[in-house]
């Protein structure tokens, strides 16, 4: 072989990889499609009786149609879903819905009272996580056959024995434990008598917007417009959920219209999308409540005037203006702002001197040592060093101890932490679901059927548990708002919590692609007002 | 090779194959076991009541003394159930049969570009050791090396996808082509070519290639130093000489005799990149939202969900083993020596 041929080999070899890279097939996104990039990977079932993950019931508001529900044209307005019509009985107990005539399962099969009561049977009977939405209603596994049943081919009728108001109970029919499945699909799918679990984890058998074509783990999430659907065919035939892990890699296939929607973009990404007229970020409240948990088993946690002068000690404003700007805002109260009853509260501002006082006056003129479980991720690493700068200036030495998210779940329920800092979230759409955590605890030995946060804080508290119950199952909303607003105050003023903010949730989307709101949780996240032009 | 030391060697082999397969398994069980994160409230959530969760941890047998849990697992093991992922909701074994593939298709076209490429270059490196040439790819090597591969995957991606447009973005296909192929080998490029789908096949190439290369680039990196290096104390021995004094071309000197010699040496090389391959590489996978095997064993790793993760080192484990035996074969190929042993 001669040099030159020797040469030539050499370099057309080395261009093979390349070129593959000339861009042979360049399929945009249809227009018939939305594509979401997003992190997915928390995603455990798609069984609306078993899914309690984030992603998971944002898939299923669109798969399952529900009971009631606030919908996407007014989230604020409780109206029928698969349900036309209900009643309550003037005691408060017994509930009566008449289902939509003429509604269809995506099999074609009519949506009968049977499927609803089949529904609402098997997530007691299964007993998963999300079963306590409706257990707390008095349900269990040997009464809830008798309590919920199909009185008629079109009505459902079910009874309660807990004291709950009427509003609460109407909310719980709105989340993903009231999504009618379709009880011979489910059946003809049963092993082990599991009610259908196992396959519905993975497939469905729904009425709603969307039908489930395939949920790839850690790929993708497909989804097929329901033409038939009650309040008309959705705007897209097909929505793409795509699992992007990389934030990085979502802004590139937004910019490239690979991807109609970015939902994991971090500041110092969607601050240069600002410029670019083909992108729009939209800002929308969501229902987070970020906070401190102060645990009284630690000696000086355990004083009020300590904890009053802690909460004095965070930079709220001075973190939502700089690093935190545009995701958070200051809301120090156990219900976030959108809710029902939720007042805007924010009593506690920076004030070092008045917290140095307070300790002084509490015994503690030098301070003390403290430490604090924080998740070792953004934005908890950076709140958790502003939290420990501002403290130190009155004396608290406070030692971050930076984890798993979940290791900070462990240790918070087994009350093995001092501080611990976390973010929660509603389970449906009444400030119930948060009271129930903050504010209860009457029993604060060390195994209790339940763990809410105010035992996990060791805040026993049988006397305002009662008027927190209390609350719960008042009849008249007026009145019920106005309970809600004096527990608020309490709490933020009294309890073992710095409440600090409430989130924003940032979505980076074509400008072209219009109609998603993400909605205050994830029951709200509808895809089904999507369009694109 | 007589009967008795073959059957030797198969004995000695399928031991130390048990023990590797025993010592693997039982030390991931217990930091498993170990690590400060609930696997149960993995599965149930931080909401769940007292009596979900009493009944999740005797379901997964957490209830049980902690060799009992192992021994069970083990046994479970050698039936080829490695049980339920908690996040996938299959078994682990319909998992890993999955997304292997995945990493597969990115691993093969890797290894090949890191030894077609890898290999010339170290040669030409060690023929002019010092001179520009050597300068070049010694550079070249040293900045595979040392960059890291996230950076590099996002900064291909900028180039070659968002501002070239050359390759494909983030993701096995285009939205589009997504449920075309019907899965039979869980290679998108062979089955769209099964299929008879050419599109797909060339849009699955294209975003294949940009994770591909860039994988191919670090062990070609790696492959041509060390080909560097073995060649140099080649080229120092007498033998080289003397062929030269006889009158071979250096040519074949070099590429025939000298390289010859080497491949003992780099045959173990190629067989532990390509192992470290098929590993999945983590961040790779995650810059590319490539849903191969790294992103699933991370993926479970963060979840708690022991049986996924096991499963996948389990596998990563054998892949090593049968990588190693496979060198071992190929030995007496390149070794003329090793064939009377």
């Amino acid at each position: 072989m001669t040099e030159t041929t020797r040469r030539l080999l050499l370099a057309g070899a080395a261009a093979v990889p390349f070129a593959g890279w000339v861009r042979i097939v360049d399929a945009a996104v249809p227009k018939d499609t939305a594509v979401f990039a997003k992190q997915v990977d928390d995603l455990i079932s798609l069984d609306p009786g078993e899914s309690y993950e984030i992603s998971g019931g944002e898939i299923a508001t669109n798969v399952y149609d529900r009971l009631l529900r606030f919908e996407a044209e007014d989230m604020t307005k409780l109206v029928g879903g698969v349900a036309e019509s209900w009643t309550v009985s003037p005691d408060g107990k017994t509930f009566t819905f008449k289902i939509r005539p003429n509604l269809k399962f995506h099999s074609g099969a009519p949506v009968t009272a049977e499927d609803a009561e089949f529904s609402l049977q098997r997530v007691v009977l299964n007993g998963k996580t999300p079963a306590f939405l409706i257990t707390q209603l008095g349900w269990s596994k040997a009464n809830v056959k008798d309590m919920v049943k199909a009185t008629g081919p079109d009505t459902l009728t079910f009874t309660i024995t807990a004291d709950l108001a009427p509003s609460l109970v109407l909310s719980l029919m709105t989340s993903i434990v009231a999504s009618v499945v379709e009880k011979k699909v489910a059946l003809a799918h049963e092993t082990n008598g599991d009610l259908g679990n196992g396959w519905l984890k993975t497939n469905s058998a729904a009425s709603g917007a969307f039908r489930l074509v395939s949920w790839k783990a850690n790929e993708s999430v497909t989804l097929e417009a329901n033409p038939n659907f009650r309040l008309g065919a959705p705007g897209m035939k097909r929505v793409v959920i795509r699992h992007v892990p990389e934030p990085a890699s979502q802004r590139l296939l937004l910019e490239k219209a690979d991807a109609d929607f970015a939902r994991d973009l971090t500041p110092d990404q969607i601050k240069p999308l600002a410029g670019n007229p083909d992108i729009k970020v939209e800002s929308f409240k969501a229902a987070n409540t970020f906070y401190m948990g102060l645990n009284l088993g630690y000696e000086p946690l355990a004083n009020p005037k300590v904890r009053q002068a802690m909460k004095m000690l965070v930079d709220y404003d001075g973190m939502v203006k700089t690093f935190l700007a545009g995701r958070f805002f200051v809301q120090q109260s156990f219900l976030p702002l959108g809710f029902f009853g939720a007042i805007a509260y924010t009593p506690f501002k920076l004030d070092v001197e008045k917290a140095k006082a307070l300790l002084a006056e509490a015994g503690y003129k030098d301070g003390f040592a403290v430490k604090m479980a924080a998740p070792n991720t953004s934005p908890w690493t950076e709140i958790s060093q502003s939290v420990q700068q501002t403290m130190g200036q009155a004396g608290i030495k406070v030692s971050i101890e930076p984890m798993e998210l979940k290791a900070v779940i462990g240790q918070y329920r087994a009350r093995n932490h001092q501080i611990a800092m976390l973010s929660w979230g509603p389970d449906y759409f009444d400030p119930h679901t948060n009271a129930d955590s903050f504010v209860h605890n009457d029993d604060n030995g060390d195994n209790p059927k339940i763990k809410p946060i105010a035992w996990r804080n060791k805040w026993f508290i049988p006397d305002i548990t009662k008027d927190m119950l209390a609350a719960a199952r008042e009849l008249d909303t007026a009145k019920r708002a106005e309970m809600y607003a004096g527990l608020q105050k309490k709490v933020t003023d009294e309890g073992p919590y710095i409440f600090m903010f409430q989130n924003n949730i940032q979505v980076a989307r074509r400008a072209t692609t219009t109609g998603y709101t993400p909605g205050i949780s994830g029951d709200l996240s509808y895809f089904r007002k999507i369009k694109k032009s | 090779m007589s009967i008795r030391s073959l059957a030797n060697r198969s004995v000695s082999i399928l031991v130390s194959v048990g023990l590797t397969f025993l010592g693997l398994t039982c030390v991931t069980f217990f930091i498993g076991r170990v690590i400060p994160i609930d696997p149960v409230l993995a599965i149930v959530g931080d909401k769940a009541t007292a009596e979900t969760y009493a009944r999740v941890r005797a379901e997964i047998g957490l209830d049980l003394p902690l060799p009992v849990q192992y021994w069970r697992y083990l046994l479970k093991v050698l039936h080829g159930d490695f049980g339920s992922s908690v996040i996938t909701s299959h078994p682990v074994l319909q998992d890993l049969l999955q997304v292997f593939p995945a990493t597969l298709e990115l691993a093969v076209p890797a290894l090949l570009i890191g030894v077609l490429f890898g290999i010339p270059m170290g040669v030409v490196a060690a023929t002019h050791r010092g001179r520009w040439q050597d300068q070049t790819i010694r550079l070249l090597s040293l900045f595979g090396y040392s960059m890291p591969v996230f950076w590099l995957g996002l900064v291909g991606l900028l180039l070659f996808y968002a501002v070239l447009g050359w390759a494909g973005g983030p993701g096995r296909l285009d939205v589009a082509y997504d449920d075309i192929v019907p899965q039979v080998t869980g290679l998108i490029t062979v089955d769209s070519l099964l299929a008879g789908e050419y599109e797909v096949f060339w849009n699955a190439l294209s975003h294949l290639l940009l994770p591909a290369s860039i994988l191919g680039y670090l062990s070609l990196a790696y492959i041509a130093r060390m080909t560097r290096s073995f060649m140099l104390s080649q080229l120092r021995q007498e033998y080289v000489l003397a062929t030269l004094a006889k009158g071979l071309s250096p040519w074949r000197v070099v590429w025939v005799h000298a390289l010859g010699n080497v491949w003992v040496q780099l045959v173990t090389v190629i067989a532990l990149t390509f192992g470290s391959l098929l590993e999945g590489a983590v961040l790779t996978e995650t810059v590319f939202a490539w849903p191969g095997l790294g992103l699933y064993v991370k993926n479970s790793l963060f979840n708690a969900d022991l049986n996924a993760v096991l499963g996948g080192t389990v596998l990563v484990g054998v892949v090593f083993i049968g990588l190693n035996m496979l060198s071992d074969l190929v030995y007496p190929l390149v070794d003329p020596r090793a064939r009377d042993q």
